[in-house]
């Protein structure tokens, strides 16, 4: 398919800016001025709605297909949220206005939408507040990181190093070592769970804290999660919980009882705002009372009166870490998910979460091989480890799903397991739907036996084929100039 | 195919001594397991490495190892057709595809295993 | 309201099926942690929601005409942008991992990188960042990587929402970073020239800077370079439509804020970071990539690339902890650039900055009322002195139906007078004549 670069008309016209009503008169000198237009296309509207039209074709979203992308939790996306994040009075909202005098009473609705969210978010972790501001989870962790840094600035403790599992999303790693840390790696044990007794002997003085995801990315709760936050705890460090998988026991636990002392959630993944092709997200972060005082500027406070008022008077505050209150339209999306579901409907999520990918492990593990074995929570984790025998890796698997309809599970991920393929059914599906992508994951384990040069051929039914990552990432094209 | 007048490590990098000179590069279990190499990063001329100093770079492109040096020196040459061909780690990695010289004052090699050693060590992993 | 397709039934079935209750699907979490009771509302209809959320967003007054700026900009959106960017097959899918059947995103992608490398007269994009203070965090972390130097260079009159953020990112990090102080609403040529050394990695400045003012900074990159340091521009993407850009300035890195192409002002977010580069430092930027190669029958396709920078591969090591991008905000940006096209985008810069001279001369002609820095040349924003405290005016002229401007004693010391006034191509002849009406009627 053309770029839409190529599919430029000269002079052709698109749509039309408002007409001007004052002189034309820049206050700019000439040699301040580009030499040369910049090279956009010059389309019609028609032109460029149909473009974009047949690129969207090209896609596969959670509304064309089943999307079982694990870790990533592509639930569906209540279309009720996008309508109320385009009402005018949000959409259009400028976000230095509270930042004028009495500014915060204009703007009373959108600081009572953050307000709500921190009290519900503080409900579902246990933590004692919230701050809005990351703007992605990746973002959460960074903050979460600032904030166990600034905690230990504060105490005068002289700490280096961030405990890590070996199963954890990279994100973890990379986010404590742009905050300065040195990143120590916990292995886990042969039941998928962290290694406790070499978390004993990794824990010193100079341990910052521990950063874990829980359940983990395996899918598997961490059942030793309490002896290992007071392990940590026992040299003053700070368990930080990835909130990547909090889906699969919202409503029912909380990572604050566990004993985690700071919290991000991807709003995104939990409370079903959309992945965009990639983003916008969120990445709330939460931490108990004793860290309070360091959350980022500015916090959304109740007054007496019943309004809501923004604090900046934080002196222990880590900074300001986005321009305003983080990606406010999407924490909008998050407030309306949570306000329809309420109290039993986030229940529901998570048990019908971790019932759908049971049903799933159970159905697939004669076909494909299990590394652990043990009940899971939202997602399980195969290995296409007896396909290989006939030449046949995860990535075919994944080929082969697309070829009939499906969009594929993450494969190699995590990486402590060979030829991953982790599978994420989310709430949202029926059952109908479950059972038709086990039949067809059946149908490719007796194709990767029987006929495996045809699952090595796929996908065969997409506008391009597998295509040469290496030359991409050796003749490095990324822009038409 | 191991050669025999190399150093090697566990990490899986080689060096071969010549005087007061040590070429450096990666062996064929390493770039077998990175799969085709896309890209090199080598150190800057004159750089002082330590024994276990991140010497270079080498990225496929799924996956990024470092190569740590096998000894102390300066870094005193690098293998510019790399930049153009990083195939060649895949193509030749014990003699076109090497990776930097340096300069070493005391080319001390307990710390590194010999051709047998490393082959029994293959064999252990 | 539960969007949960399987029914009571359903759920028992397929419970024995596999031989569990829902009690023991959850038996391996330790029992203490069940017990707790939630104390959250009972869940509401779709009807019941909207209307409450319709209240709420009542109560933000939008009815002000807005004159705010402050790098975040009330701007024209075409329809047709909403209608593309909420097609479901964009918005409800993620990262492109399987290029096959995400070929939309990644193809949409590319073209956004191009829009921003032909905006900025660039050589290489990335796939956008959170927003134009992240970025400009991330364009200063990239600069160190590639120089090995630890000195940066930030003039006091780039966006300080975005200074105080890199203060924030950089209290645990061994980096000097040393600001100057604005020489008359410029950038300190002086101070900068002065302070910047062989240890310096980068010089960041802003064009139009956060008083609206327009510079030409050759003279910064020639100086920056000689010394083996970075060039890093911070700019407003309309502004590109008429204004010299900072790849023809010579600078090595561009970030910006990429709000003002078609995303709404939204309270503060989501927006967009962009960030651009010449080639030879593309495996130094963080972010996402997207790349054009072959298929395995020759017809050309898209992946992401340079992976090998990026967190899930590098851990530790990785070029930033950026996971994913702004996708839909990037795909935003390009849909809106693609409907104005090379003409309006050009028409659009140009209306900001006539509608912008207009209002200043009308504002400035007010008894009383100075322009802060003189006759300096900008773009759409400028700074007025006012005889009064600022903060005071801008809210007394909240009560004539104006968010006037923004007061700039938040962040600057010694211009408790001064406000900043943004004019977009959104404002009418009318509305600026009412502002400047009611300006002197407060006075």
């Amino acid at each position: 398919m053309k770029l839409i670069y190529d599919k430029s008309v000269s002079g052709r016209k698109g749509v039309m800016p408002p007409s001007s009503d004052v002189p034309n008169t820049i206050h700019i000198k000439k040699e301040f001025l580009r030499s040369s237009d910049a090279k956009l296309p010059e389309l019609s509207e028609l032109d460029v709605v149909r473009h974009f039209t047949e690129l969207s074709r090209r896609n596969f979203g959670v509304d064309t297909n089943f999307y079982p992308l694990g870790s990533c939790t592509m639930k569906y996306n209540p279309k009720a949220a996008e309508r109320i994040a385009a009402y005018p009075g949000f959409a259009h909202l400028h976000p230095l206005m509270p930042q004028l005098r009495r500014g915060g009473m204009l703007t009373q609705g959108a600081l009572e939408v953050l307000y709500d969210m921190d009290k519900f978010l503080c409900e579902l972790t246990a933590m004692a507040g919230f701050t809005m501001q990351p703007m992605a989870g990746a973002h959460g962790e960074l903050t979460g990181i600032m904030i166990m840094a600034a905690y230990h600035r504060d105490k005068g403790n002289k700490k280096t190093t961030v405990l890590i599992p070996d199963s954890a999303h990279g994100t973890n790693p990379a986010s404590a070592a742009i905050a300065g840390y040195k990143v120590v790696t916990v292995p886990s044990d042969s039941e998928g769970m962290m290694d406790v007794n070499e978390l004993k002997k990794l824990v010193n003085s100079e341990t910052a804290g521990l950063m874990l995801t829980c359940p983990n990315t395996l899918g598997i709760f961490e059942k030793n999660i309490k002896e290992i936050c007071d392990i940590i705890h026992s040299v003053d460090g700070l368990c930080y919980y990835d909130g990547a998988n909090l889906n699969a026991i919202v409503g029912k636990a909380c990572p604050g009882d566990f004993g985690f002392d700071i919290v991000h959630l991807n709003l995104h993944k939990t409370f079903a705002t959309p992945h965009g092709g990639g983003g916008p997200g969120a990445g709330p972060v939460g931490v108990i009372q004793k860290l309070l005082d360091f959350l980022p500027v500015s916090l959304v406070v109740k007054r007496n009166d019943g309004t809501f008022a923004l604090e900046y008077d934080r002196p222990k505050s880590i900074g300001y870490i986005a321009p305003f209150y983080g990606n406010f339209a999407i924490i909008l999306r998050a407030y309306v998910y949570i306000l329809m579901l309420g109290r039993d409907g986030l229940k529901a999520v998570s048990e019908n979460a971790v019932l759908n990918a049971n049903y799933i492990k159970e159905k697939l593990k004669d076909y494909y091989s299990l590394p652990f074995g043990q009940t899971c929570k939202h997602e399980c984790v195969f290995s296409a480890e007896r396909q290989m025998a006939n030449g046949i890796h995860a990535i075919d698997i994944a080929k082969g799903l697309i070829d009939r309809g499906f969009h594929p599970p993450t494969v190699y991920f995590p990486s402590i397991v060979k030829e991953a393929i982790m599978i994420e059914p989310t709430e949202t599906e029926s059952r109908e739907t479950l059972d038709m992508f086990i039949e067809t994951m059946i149908e490719l384990a007796k194709l990767a036996e029987n006929e495996p040069e045809k699952l090595k051929a796929a996908p065969v039914t997409t506008p391009v084929g597998r295509l040469d990552e290496t030359a991409a990432a050796k003749n490095v094209d990324i822009a038409e100039l | 195919m191991i050669p025999e007048n190399l150093f090697y490590t566990k990490d899986h990098e080689w060096a071969q001594i010549n005087g007061d000179t040590a070429t450096i590069g990666i062996t064929d279990y390493a770039q077998h397991s990175l799969g085709e190499i896309t890209f090199v990063e080598l150190p800057a001329l004159k750089k002082k490495l330590n024994v276990h100093d991140v010497a270079a770079v080498v990225e496929s492109s799924k996956a990024a190892s470092d190569v740590y040096s096998p000894l102390a020196g300066e870094v005193s040459q690098v293998n510019d057709e790399l930049s153009s061909q990083p195939e060649l780690i895949n193509q030749d990695c014990f003699k076109a595809g090497w990776l930097c010289k340096l300069k070493v004052s005391n080319p001390d090699t307990k710390h590194l295993m010999t051709a047998a050693q490393y082959e029994e060590y293959l064999k252990s992993i | 309201m539960s969007f949960i397709a399987n029914t009571q039934e359903q759920q028992k079935q397929m419970l024995a099926q596999i031989g569990l209750s829902m009690d023991g699907l959850f038996a391996d979490i330790p029992k203490e942690f069940l017990e707790k009771k939630f104390n959250l509302p009972d869940g509401m209809s779709e009807f019941d929601v909207r209307n409450r959320l319709a209240d709420l967003a009542a109560k933000n007054h939008i009815d002000l005409t807005c004159f705010l700026g402050g790098g975040f900009y009330d701007h024209f959106i075409p329809s047709a942008v909403y209608a593309i960017i909420g097609r479901s097959e964009f918005y409800t899918a993620y990262t492109p991992y399987q290029p096959e059947i995400s070929q939309g995103t990644l193809q949409a992608i590319f073209e956004y990188q191009s829009l921003i490398c032909r905006l900025t007269e660039m050589q290489a994009a990335n796939a956008s960042l959170y927003d134009g203070g992240t970025a400009l965090y991330e364009a200063m972390m990239m600069a160190l990587r590639i120089t090995n130097r630890n000195k940066i260079l930030i003039d006091d009159s780039v966006n300080p929402i975005y200074r105080v953020m890199i203060h924030s990112y950089t209290k645990n990090l061994s980096i000097e970073l040393q600001e100057t102080k604005n020489d008359q609403g410029l950038i300190n040529r002086k101070a900068l020239l002065e302070k910047l050394d062989d240890n310096t990695a980068a010089v960041i400045v802003q064009n139009p800077n956060f008083f609206g003012c327009v510079d030409d900074f050759t003279d910064l990159a020639e100086a920056a370079h000689k010394k083996g340091a970075l060039l890093i521009v911070s700019c407003y993407p309309i502004s590109l439509g008429i204004l010299k850009t900072p790849g023809a300035m010579g600078a090595d890195i561009v970030t910006g804020e990429g709000q003002s192409l078609g995303l709404p002002m939204s309270f503060g977010g989501p927006y967009l970071g962009f960030m651009a580069t010449k080639k030879d430092y593309v495996r130094k930027m963080p972010g996402r990539i997207v790349g054009r190669t072959k298929d395995n029958q020759g017809r050309t396709g898209f992946v992401l690339t340079l992976q090998a920078r990026e967190q899930h591969i590098r851990r530790d090591k990785a070029t930033s902890n950026i996971c994913s991008n702004e996708a839909l905000c990037a795909l935003t940006a390009l849909v809106y650039s693609s409907l104005l096209g090379k003409d309006g985008l050009k028409q659009t810069a140009q209306l900001c900055a006539d509608k912008a001279s207009y209002a200043w001369q009308k504002m400035t002609a007010i008894k009383g009322v100075k322009s802060r820095f003189g006759a300096k040349w900008f773009f759409n924003e400028f700074v007025l002195e006012l005889p009064a405290n600022a903060a005071e005016i801008a809210g007394k002229l909240i009560d004539k139906g104006f968010a006037a401007g923004f007061p700039l004693s938040r962040y600057y010391e010694g211009m408790e007078n001064s406000l900043l006034i943004a004019v977009t191509e959104k404002r009418t002849k009318q509305q600026i004549g009412m502002l400047t009406e009611s300006l002197e009627a407060v006075l």
